[in-house]
C-alpha cells in the first residue's frame, strides 16, 4: 500500500480539527466559511476565523445536499427543501404538501434549484414546474447552461426543459436502475451510477452509450476535475478517473487508477484548478493524488470511522473532511 | 473498517402475508407492546391506514431486475433508498418492521440486503414473517401463487384467525403449510396474538444461527420445541402428482403440494469443496427462478471448520461458522425450498460431491 508509507509528503499537521456531534454526510465550501451537512437536523458552520456553531435546518433526516459559493441547499425528510448561508442564516425555499421524503435536490444556473419526491421532479423558476418519472427519481443533474435538468431513473434517464412548456423530454434508456446523474462541465455527457458496481454515460449529440465499469461497490461518489478533463469516482479500492478529454470521452479507453489501497475509496473530490484529487477512504484515510503522475499527499491518517464528507474550497486553498462518527478537519494548503 | 458487526445492525424484519389476514393488527400489536423499543416501520403506500408510530414511511414497492442478466435478481428500490435515509437516523430506533403488500413476492426484499452493499453493512434482514388466514390460506393457495410464494419463503408463519376454523380445519391448513415450507417456525394465533420474540430477533439469515435444518414440528401448542424424528425427506418429489395427497402419520396429516416442494438431503460422507461449490453454483444459475431458498451445513474433507450457507434464487451466501466438535458428527444437510423441483437431479448431484 503507497498510501501511508513513512515517506508520503504529509499536510496532516496543518488539519485544523472541528469537534461536530452527529454524523456527516457531506461537506462545502461557502467562500472561506466551511460547512458540515450533518445526516440529521443540522449543519455546522465553522468561518476561517470563528468558533464553529450549529444550525438547525430540519426536523429529520437530511436526504441531500447541494451548494453554491453562497448557500447550502438540503432536502429533508421532513418534506423540506432549506438554503442556509455562511452567516447561519437559514430559510425554507419549499415545502412538500404532504411533508413527503425529499430524496434530492440540484442547484443550477443562476441559482434554480430542483428537488424530488418519490416519482416526482420539480423545478422552482419563475414558476413551480413538475415531471412525472416513470419511476422514483433516483438523481438529478442541471446542465451546466440552459435550464435543462437530467433526471435519472428506472431503465434510463429523462432530460426535462422545465420552461419549454409542450416539449417532450428526452429519454435515454439503459436497463436498470439509475441512482444518481451528473453532467459533464461541458454539457456534452450524462454519466448516471447505478444499482450495479458501475457507471453508465450518454454522449448526448448521437446518444452513444459508455458502459464503465470494475468497482467493488455501488458508486457513491462523482467528482468532474478542473475542466473537466477527468472524472473521478469512488466505490473501487483506487482512485478510478474515466478520461474525457476527446470527443468521444472514455469510450474504449481504460480508465487511470491511482492511490492503489486495501481499503475501498467512499468520497472523491477533485481540486478546483488544478488536476489533483482528494480521495476519503472507508478506514478515515484522505489521500491527495496529482492525476499527472499519481503522486500522493497524506492529508489524513486512517482513523476509526469511514470518511463521508469531502470538500475544496473555491481558491482550493482549504479542503475539509469529515467522518460516518463526527470527526472533522479542514487541511489549510496555504 | 466500517463493517459493523451483525449485533451492531439494525435488524429488520419483513411482514407479508394475502390480503386481510392480519398484518396490519400484527404491526400494531408489535408496536403498542410495552417493551421499550423505537421501531421503524416502511409500509406499503396502499396499505391499510392507521398504524400508530412516529417514524412511519410509505413505500411504493418498486421492483427492479437488476442489469446482470438474471431475471429472478431483483431488488426493492425503494427499499435501498429509504434504508439509506432511515440510516442517517440510527439512533433513533431499534429496529425497522418492513410491511408488504399482500401481493408482494418476499424475495425481492430478502435480495436487496444480499445485493446492495450499502445495506447489507448497516442493516441485517431478521426474518420474512408470514400471516395467514386460517379460514382462506387453503383457497389463496389454489388461486394465488403469491400466497403460496410467502408461505414458502417464510421463516416464521402465524396461522391466524383460528377462532374461526374448527380443529380439524385447522390441522388441515397446518399440514398444507407443512407440505410447502416443513422448516418454518409455526404458531397458531388469534388477532395476531403472539409473544414478540417469536416473530422479532429471529437472526433467520445469521450464518452463525444456522444450528440445525430439521423440520419443524408444532404439536398441540405453541412451543418452539424441536423433536428429533429423523424424518428423511430425500425422496424424490419428481413423480407426477395429480393431486396434493394427505396420508396420516402420527396423527398428523401430510401434504405434498404438487407444485411447492421441500427437498432435504444428508450425506455423511465427507464432500469434496471443489466438487459442492461447481454443483451448487450450476444448480442455482440453471434452477434459480424456480429454486425460492436454500440453506445448508457442510462437512469438507480435511477440514476442521463446519461450513454453512444459505441463499435466496441465485445468490448464494456462505462462510465457515465454527470448528467441528469433538464428538460431533461430521455430516452434511442441504434444504432446498422452491417449485417443482427436480429432486432426483439434485439428490443425484448431491451425491456427486461426496469425497474420494
Amino acid at each position: 500500500m503507497a498510501a501511508s508509507g513513512s515517506d508520503t509528503v504529509s499536510v496532516v499537521e496543518r488539519t485544523r480539527p472541528i469537534v461536530i456531534d452527529g454524523g456527516i454526510v457531506a461537506a462545502h465550501f461557502l467562500g472561506h466559511t466551511a460547512a458540515f451537512v450533518l445526516g440529521e437536523e443540522a449543519i455546522v458552520i465553522a468561518p476561517p476565523d470563528g468558533e464553529p456553531r450549529r444550525v438547525e435546518a430540519h426536523d429529520g433526516a437530511i436526504l441531500d445536499t447541494v451548494a453554491d459559493d453562497g448557500r447550502v441547499v438540503t432536502a429533508g425528510d421532513d418534506g423540506k427543501i432549506v438554503a442556509t448561508d455562511g452567516e447561519g442564516a437559514s430559510k425554507v425555499l419549499a415545502s412538500d404538501p404532504k411533508h413527503r421524503w425529499i430524496d434530492h435536490v440540484a442547484l443550477g444556473p443562476d441559482g434554480v434549484v430542483a428537488w424530488s419526491a418519490g416519482k416526482t421532479a420539480y423545478v422552482q423558476a419563475k414558476d413551480l414546474r413538475a415531471f412525472e418519472a416513470p419511476s422514483t427519481v433516483g438523481g438529478l443533474a442541471f446542465f451546466p447552461k440552459g435550464l435543462r435538468l437530467a433526471i435519472a431513473h428506472y431503465n434510463g434517464a429523462t432530460l426535462w426543459f422545465p420552461n419549454a412548456a409542450g416539449a417532450a423530454p428526452e429519454k435515454l434508456e439503459w436497463k436498470g436502475s439509475h441512482l444518481g446523474a451528473t453532467v459533464s462541465p461541458d454539457g456534452r455527457f450524462l454519466v448516471t451510477t447505478m444499482q450495479e458496481p458501475m457507471l453508465h454515460g450518454w454522449r448526448l449529440v448521437d446518444r452513444q452509450h459508455m458502459r464503465m465499469s470494475g468497482y467493488a461497490a455501488r458508486v457513491t461518489s462523482l467528482s468532474w476535475s478542473a475542466g473537466g478533463h477527468w472524472l473521478a469516482s469512488a466505490g473501487a479500492s483506487q482512485l478510478v478517473l474515466w478520461p474525457f478529454q476527446s470527443k468521444d470521452g472514455p469510450m474504449s479507453k481504460t480508465p487511470r487508477l491511482l492511490t492503489p489501497s486495501g481499503h475501498r475509496i467512499n468520497v472523491v473530490a477533485c481540486h478546483p484548478r488544478t488536476d489533483v484529487v482528494a480521495a476519503g477512504y472507508d478506514n478515515g484515510l484522505v489521500l491527495l493524488a496529482r492525476i499527472e503522475d499519481g503522486a500522493e499527499i497524506l492529508a489524513k491518517k486512517p482513523g476509526e470511522a469511514p470518511i463521508t464528507a469531502l470538500a475544496w474550497s473555491g481558491d482550493g486553498r482549504q479542503l475539509a473532511w469529515g467522518t460516518e462518527s463526527g470527526e472533522a478537519g479542514i487541511v489549510n494548503l496555504g | 473498517m466500517s463493517e459493523q458487526s451483525s449485533s451492531e445492525k439494525i435488524p429488520v424484519t419483513v411482514l407479508t402475508g394475502y390480503l386481510g389476514a392480519g398484518k396490519t393488527t400484527l404491526l400494531n400489536r408489535i408496536l403498542s407492546e410495552p417493551h421499550g423499543k423505537k421501531y421503524a416501520v416502511i409500509v406499503n403506500e396502499f396499505g391499510e391506514i392507521g398504524i400508530d408510530n412516529d417514524l412511519v414511511v410509505g413505500a411504493d414497492e418498486e421492483v427492479f431486475e437488476m442489469n446482470n442478466g438474471c431475471i429472478c435478481c431483483t431488488v426493492r428500490g425503494d427499499l435501498v433508498r429509504i434504508l439509506d435515509g432511515l440510516m442517517r437516523r440510527k439512533g433513533k430506533f431499534d429496529a425497522i418492521i418492513v410491511e408488504t403488500t399482500g401481493l408482494a413476492d418476499p424475495a425481492p426484499v430478502a435480495q436487496t440486503f444480499f445485493i446492495d452493499e450499502n445495506v447489507g453493512r448497516k442493516t441485517r434482514l431478521d426474518a420474512v414473517v408470514t400471516v395467514a388466514d386460517a379460514k382462506w390460506l387453503n383457497e389463496r393457495l389454489k388461486d394465488a401463487p403469491e400466497a403460496k410464494n410467502q408461505i414458502a419463503f417464510a421463516d416464521v408463519i402465524l396461522i391466524n384467525k383460528t377462532d374461526l376454523v374448527s380443529p380439524d380445519e385447522l390441522s388441515d391448513v397446518e399440514a398444507r403449510i407443512r407440505g410447502i415450507n416443513p422448516y418454518a417456525k409455526l404458531h397458531r394465533t388469534q388477532r395476531a396474538k403472539v409473544p414478540l420474540d417469536a416473530v422479532l430477533g429471529r437472526n433467520a439469515f445469521d450464518l452463525d444461527r444456522i444450528l440445525d435444518l430439521e423440520p419443524d414440528f408444532l404439536g398441540g401448542d405453541d412451543h418452539d420445541h424441536h423433536h428429533h424424528h429423523e424424518h428423511d425427506h430425500g425422496h424424490d418429489h419428481g413423480h407426477d402428482h395429480g393431486h396434493a395427497h394427505a396420508h396420516a402419520h402420527g396423527g398428523l396429516k401430510h401434504y405434498h403440494d404438487e407444485e411447492m416442494q421441500s427437498i432435504a438431503l444428508h450425506i455423511d460422507k465427507p464432500l469434496d469443496p471443489d466438487k459442492f461449490f461447481p454443483w451448487v453454483q450450476d444448480l442455482v444459475q440453471k434452477e434459480g427462478p424456480n429454486i425460492l431458498r436454500c440453506k445448508g451445513i457442510l462437512a469438507f474433507k480435511d477440514d476442521d471448520q463446519r461450513f454453512v450457507f444459505q441463499g435466496v434464487h441465485m445468490i448464494l451466501d456462505g462462510d465457515h461458522q465454527r470448528p467441528w466438535q469433538a464428538g460431533e458428527k461430521r455430516d452434511s444437510r442441504v434444504v432446498f425450498i422452491g417449485r417443482n423441483l427436480p429432486g432426483k437431479m439434485i439428490t443425484e448431484g448431491f451425491e456427486g460431491c461426496i469425497a474420494k
